[in-house]
């Protein structure tokens, strides 16, 4: 088949412009041929090469005496002692999600699974991060339906436990829905493979499923806007197949095992180009792939099509010769393929053989390493108006309200529908602060919590970004876990209008200061961009996903208010009410600034927690709807009515930082009030967790009532 | 006493059972799909959770015929005794060596909770720990567990007494509620809740323990 000639409607068509084409010109000296031109592409997009990102994430602290591998491989790699590593990352898979949502969500599940074990480690958490658009809105109900069932479809497969995720609806998202996918597995230290190639003329293999002409263009489609040609990319989404993956994950793990592996890096956005190239380069080596031993699904296919082919479940490894024979046996077993497609080159070149034919030749470095970087202009995200005020509300009526909004409801529609228990090691699936496991065999255990309030975020870029870490730590803290480290999943619309890359820089601003503050660098992440639809933006969503440990010594906060118990409040209430769940949801307003956070009050407050979690029967963070919805929650979950004090709205609803609710005896609570003012930590006894009902100063529900309301909104909705 | 725990690609529930067995104090041998007989000297097979073949034509039915599941069969038809639990339980009706068959969910959603179970039966090495009528707590996890088969079946099923577990609120759409059935020698279970996932004080519950732990007095004693 001939290849097309190269004219400026098909160098639009690969989303390059004209000067990045000049520049293109400039490194070859001639004309790129088709598939030169496509692998330009796929290195080039937003999505692979993190051209408008980049200068500002060189910006968040990556490192620490607890990190292993930072940001720029597969995933990131933390220590948690006993010479045990903990592996994880957080992708998107927005587009494809909202193009095609079963198979959108299946995939973004399977590449970041994938990015794990690529690295040597079995996965043992997963979580998600999902926003929709109005519940009402006429394409949500299909989304949530679509995206829900292709997680669970993915991850129930493989077996791996989801244990965490967040759920959220905002009309905001209508056009662009958001996919987070997350995961961590458990590596030896020891046992980590990493994706430098090494060593001239070693075969370059390929592993797991075949080819096929699924997602050709996928990573380009996802750096563009929405407009109503949206229908014509579905095929540029991957068909997901977790019966392979989890077969792949056995496969490698196996082979790992053989001593075969001196690299491996898996098949993810733009799968072969992206994989070989990233090998060779980190490795300072060049590759030769020919193409005619791709295992390859369909025929007649091009060299394009392979080099830019986003079928799921394959890997590229380089090979030690000398175990050759241990590495295809493993695979036969799985019944895998094994083929080796090329070698490792001295000279700097990615060299793309069909048939005899070179269809590519380019300087494999410089691909790699000459992608545009852009400084683009952006403006501060103007000061919000203070928050007029709000009117007198009862405080059961707005808890009801809340209760029953998509947005704070009972999540166990959607949590019911993942497996969060395989592999026997759950202590806490989701629905809590946050996911907890053992790890295997060991008496240690894993937290793992994703956060981020956008609205914040959109008033207050800085302040939304400390934010998002900031609940992300106390999500950790209240289980009784050490924070280690995050990653994140930067979400945002069209960097080219200085507005939104104000917002992206501002919120990794705040991002960066809380990471420091909190000790919790970011060692994986990833950024997407254009997340518009016909020029309407999305909030600004940057996920923070993060994990905490709690080693043989450490105790973990596991129980539940008991009849009688104090309701203590830790940190300062001032009654911020600006950009709160109260405002948006029982008033539909979404005005004043975000709350502040105070990072040191953060660390003070996370770790007078964790310094007396033997003591604490349970705990809670404070973050949207306050003191009323937290006390409300942990109520619930124990059966035991609650009784507050306060009749007043901010204090009830007031979503100042840095507070944790707490459940103890009567004696506890007052040793706690001794030790916290020695730490210097505000404290207050609130109320008790006492009775049937729930009330707050004169207003009084009955909890059963308030429980069966929020245990059933989700479903009355959506099933 | 000895077990076998089968492992087909897709098994993902089979190092669960196998940590539960071995806690119960059994010894464990994995058993690849392609092996064609079962180690010598084992005195139960457990047929793990999981998306054996990743379920695909029907949950189960590839895996009913792979070459262990042949060996699986000598072993039951010798009187030897075997558990299958979620995948494992749809292989055991695949092969028909329990009657039944498990269809889609009456929801049509994938299901993991919690779930109160009633213990029909207390005739079998399996469930004779348990008081016939009482209540364990223990969950499922699946998309297929709609426990269905002929109305003669059923009424068989009931006559001898065959009804290992029921639901307390059926969560699936499965015939009289049922949850996990015996053979007619009673010697294999197969039950969709999985007792592996209920063996630990850190699962929040341990009631699936015991039917390992009786399991294992009654086969050690046998």
């Amino acid at each position: 088949m001939q290849d097309p000639a190269i004219t400026p409607e098909l160098i639009i068509a690969h989303g390059i412009n004209d000067t990045e084409y000049s520049e293109i010109l400039k490194i070859l000296l001639r004309e790129p041929t088709f598939t030169e031109l496509g692998i330009f592409s796929a290195m080039w997009n937003e999505h692979c090469s993190y051209k408008s990102s980049k200068l500002h994430l060189k910006k968040l602290p990556t490192t620490g005496p607890q990190v292993i591998c930072g940001p720029g491989e597969n995933a990131g790699i933390v220590d948690i002692g006993d010479g045990q590593a903990l592996v994880f990352k957080m992708e998107s898979h927005n587009h494809p999600s909202y193009i095609e949502p079963y198979q959108g969500a299946a995939t973004g599940v399977g590449g970041i699974l994938r990015d794990v074990f690529t690295m040597g480690a079995r996965p043992v958490a997963a979580m998600n991060s999902l926003s929709f658009g109005d519940k009402d809105h006429p394409k949500t109900r299909q989304l949530v339906h679509g995206v829900v069932e292709g997680i669970g479809g993915y991850g129930n497969a493989f077996g791996v436990p989801t244990v965490g995720g967040e759920l959220r609806f905002h009309p905001a998202y209508n056009g662009n829905c958001l996919v987070n996918a997350f995961a961590a597995g458990l590596a030896d230290v020891d046992g980590i493979f990493y994706s430098a190639a090494s060593g001239v003329g070693r075969p370059v293999v390929y592993l797991g499923a075949k080819t096929g002409r699924d997602g050709v263009g996928g990573a380009t489609m996802a750096s563009a806007e929405f407009d109503e040609t949206i229908e014509e990319k579905r095929p540029t989404v991957q068909v997901g197949d977790p019966f392979t993956e989890k077969r792949l994950m056995e496969a490698t793990l196996e082979l790992m095992q053989t001593g075969a592996v001196v690299s491996i890096q898996d098949m993810g956005a733009a799968g072969l180009t992206c994989s070989a190239v990233e090998m060779g380069d980190k490795g300072g080596l060049g590759i030769r792939l020919d193409l005619e031993r791709v295992p390859q699904r369909e025929a007649n296919m091009t060299a394009y099509e392979m080099m830019l082919s986003e079928s799921q479940e394959r890997m590229l490894m380089v090979l030690d010769p000398a175990h050759e024979d241990a590495a295809r046996a493993v695979f036969d077993k799985w019944d895998l393929d094994f083929a080796i497609v090329g070698e490792t080159i001295a000279e700097d070149r990615f060299l793309i053989v069909l048939n005899g034919e070179v269809k590519a030749d380019l300087p494999l470095s410089t691909l790699a390493s000459s992608a545009p970087e852009y400084d683009r202009p952006w403006i501060p995200t103007p000061q919000a108006t203070p928050m007029q005020d709000l009117p007198q509300v009862d405080p059961i009526d707005a808890l009801r309200i809340l209760l029953e909004s998509p947005n704070y409801s009972a999540r166990n529609w959607v949590f019911d529908q993942y497996d969060s228990m395989v592999m026997a090691d759950t202590v806490k699936g989701p629905g809590h602060s946050a996911g907890l496991i053992r790890v295997h065999g060991t008496q240690k255990h894993l937290a793992f919590t994703s956060d981020v309030t956008p609205r914040y975020v959109r008033a207050n870029p800085v302040e939304g970004g400390k934010q998002a870490v900031a609940e992300a730590y106390r999500n950790l803290c209240a289980q009784g876990a050490r924070p280690l480290a995050s990653t994140d999943n930067l979400n945002f619309g069209n960097p080219e209008k200085p507005e939104i890359m104000g917002q992206f820089v501002g919120a990794l601003d705040g991002i960066g200061q809380a990471c420091i503050a909190l000790d919790m660098p970011i060692v994986s992440g990833n950024v997407s961009l254009y997340n518009e639809t016909d020029g309407q933006p999305i909030l600004p969503t940057p996920t923070i996903g993060a994990v905490g440990l709690i080693d043989a010594e450490g105790t973990a906060i596991l129980g539940h208010a008991s009849e009688g118990d104090m309701a203590v409040l830790i940190g300062e209430t001032k009654g911020h009410l600006g950009q709160s769940a109260l405002a948006y949801e029982v008033f539909n307003r979404e005005d004043g600034d975000a709350p502040t956070v105070d990072l040191q009050a953060e660390a003070l407050h996370g770790q007078f927690i964790r310094n007396n979690s033997e003591w604490i029967s349970a705990c809670t963070d404070l973050s949207d709807g306050g003191l009323a919805l937290a006390a409300f929650e942990m109520a619930a979950a124990a059966g035991v009515g609650v009784q507050l004090d306060s009749e007043n709205t901010p204090e009830l609803f007031g979503e100042d930082q840095a507070r944790y609710l707490i459940a103890c005896s009567f004696d506890t609570a007052e040793y706690l009030m001794t030790a916290a003012s020695q730490a210097g930590v505000p404290i207050a006894c609130v109320g008790r967790f006492s009775g049937k009902t729930v009330r707050m100063g004169r207003s009084e529900a009955l909890l059963a009532e308030l429980s069966a309301q929020h245990a059933g909104a989700l479903a009355n909705h959506f099933a | 006493m000895k077990a076998a725990v089968l492992v087909f690609p897709g098994s993902n529930c089979d190092r669960d059972l196998a940590v539960a067995l071995r806690e119960a104090g059994c010894d464990v041998e994995m058993v690849w799909h392609k092996q064609t007989e079962l180690p010598s000297g084992v005195d139960m097979v457990g047929v793990p959770g999981g998306f054996s073949f990743g379920d695909y034509l029907r949950c189960g039915a590839i895996a009913a015929r792979s070459p262990i599941v042949k060996a699986l069969r000598s072993h039951v038809d010798r009187g030897g005794y075997a558990i299958g639990i979620c995948n494992g339980f749809q292989v055991l009706t695949e092969s028909g060596m329990l009657p039944g068959a498990l269809l889609r969910n009456a929801g049509l959603k994938y299901i993991c909770k919690s779930v109160p179970l009633h213990v029909a039966t207390s005739d079998s090495v399996f469930t004779c720990g348990y008081e016939s009528g009482s209540q364990i707590t223990v969950p499922i996890a699946h998309h297929d567990g709609n426990y269905t088969a002929a109305p003669d079946t059923l009424a068989q099923l009931v006559a001898e007494d065959r009804v290992a577990f029921t639901y307390g609120d059926n969560p699936n759409g499965s015939d009289k509620d049922i949850a996990g059935v015996l053979s007619q020698n009673r010697r294999v279970l197969g039950m969709m809740p999985h007792p592996e996932r209920a063996s630990d004080s850190a699962h929040g519950g341990t009631d699936g323990a015991r039917l390992f732990a009786n399991l294992i007095t009654e086969l050690s004693v046998a």
